[in-house]
């Protein structure tokens, strides 16, 4: 693989027309020079920084906006992180999956929203009250107490 | 191509929208890549070593809790190579005992200091929250290509 830096890759899908398998076969498919590993949440994929960077590039043209990517640390199947070597539990990273897996059908209507070009209006913050008010309010306030 | 520190630094969310619009985004993944690849004498290799808090000190004092040091010594360098931020605040993440409140703190205050194009986020919970979070984030990152971006910097120091 060449002197070049390897990462690895975390494939995420929120998808109910994609499989992970389908990514399996588009990126042997690629013939990227990868090492990928199909999971429950989608797929990890490790190999040197270009040819990983490659294959998500072609992965996510299959469902772009149900295709979620991040970089992980740890390669897959790391005998210290993988449950099956530490005696069950949850293995580090599950819970920031959880709560994120939850959002992650509304970014695909804003990203297809995005994608449509259709217009969003964004909420208008309410901003606190000016210095100058405040000092009327407690104007008024005392000459009514007078 | 702008380098985008985000945070919380390990959100797929964040990291996915912010590589998605173009850019780089900064995130501690990367850094516990390094510990993992670079050979040492943790066996198992750790995400936190009896160092890291020595190295923490470049941003925090010595008094400062060695969870905070240790989280900045992988945050630290991230921080220094931003280009531009988004913070997230009130992730579910972030809060007990995974999260650190202070370092959360220390984080927005160099960001800060950075001077770096920011944009602050609530983290959304409802549809029409997330809608308005990827767009915002749409609209920053897309106004990040028109600005001249400065990599000087002064982080650190942990005033």
């Amino acid at each position: 693989m060449g002197e070049e830096e390897i990462i690895n890759k975390m494939v995420v899908l929120n998808s109910t027309y994609t499989l992970p398998s389908d990514i399996v076969i588009k990126i042997y498919e690629s013939k990227a020079d990868v090492t990928v590993k199909e999971t429950c949440f989608g797929l990890i994929i490790r190999g040197t920084i270009s040819e990983v960077n490659m294959a998500v590039k072609e992965i996510r043209n299959m469902d772009p906006m149900r295709i979620f990517v991040k970089e992980r640390g740890v390669p897959p199947g790391d005998s210290y992180r993988c449950r099956a070597g530490r005696g069950g539990g949850v293995k580090p990273g599950f819970h920031m999956h959880e709560i994120e897996n939850k959002l992650l059908p509304y970014i695909t209507g804003a990203l297809e929203e995005i994608e449509k070009g259709i217009p969003h209006e964004m909420p208008v913050k309410s901003h606190g009250i000016t210095i100058e008010r405040l000092k009327e309010i407690i104007n008024e306030e005392a000459a009514q107490a007078k | 191509m702008v380098k985008v520190f985000i945070y919380p630094s390990n959100s797929l969310i964040l990291s996915d929208l912010v590589d998605r619009f173009g850019h780089e985004p900064l995130a501690v993944m990367h850094e516990i890549g390094k510990k993992i690849k670079t050979a040492g004498l943790d066996s198992p290799p750790i995400n936190i070593t009896p160092e890291d808090p020595k190295k923490g000190l470049k941003y925090a004092a010595v008094e400062v809790p060695s969870g905070v040091r240790g989280r900045m010594s992988l945050l630290g360098p991230l921080l220094e190579e931003a280009q531009a931020a988004i913070i997230v605040t009130g992730p579910d993440i972030s809060f007990g005992c995974m999260g650190c409140a202070r370092t959360n703190e220390l984080i927005t205050f160099l960001v800060r200091a950075k001077k770096i194009p920011k944009l602050d986020l609530e983290y959304p919970r409802t549809e029409e929250a997330a809608k308005d979070f990827v767009h915002q984030i749409h609209e920053f990152l897309a106004g990040l290509d028109n600005i001249k971006i400065s990599t000087s910097d002064k982080t650190g120091g942990g005033e």
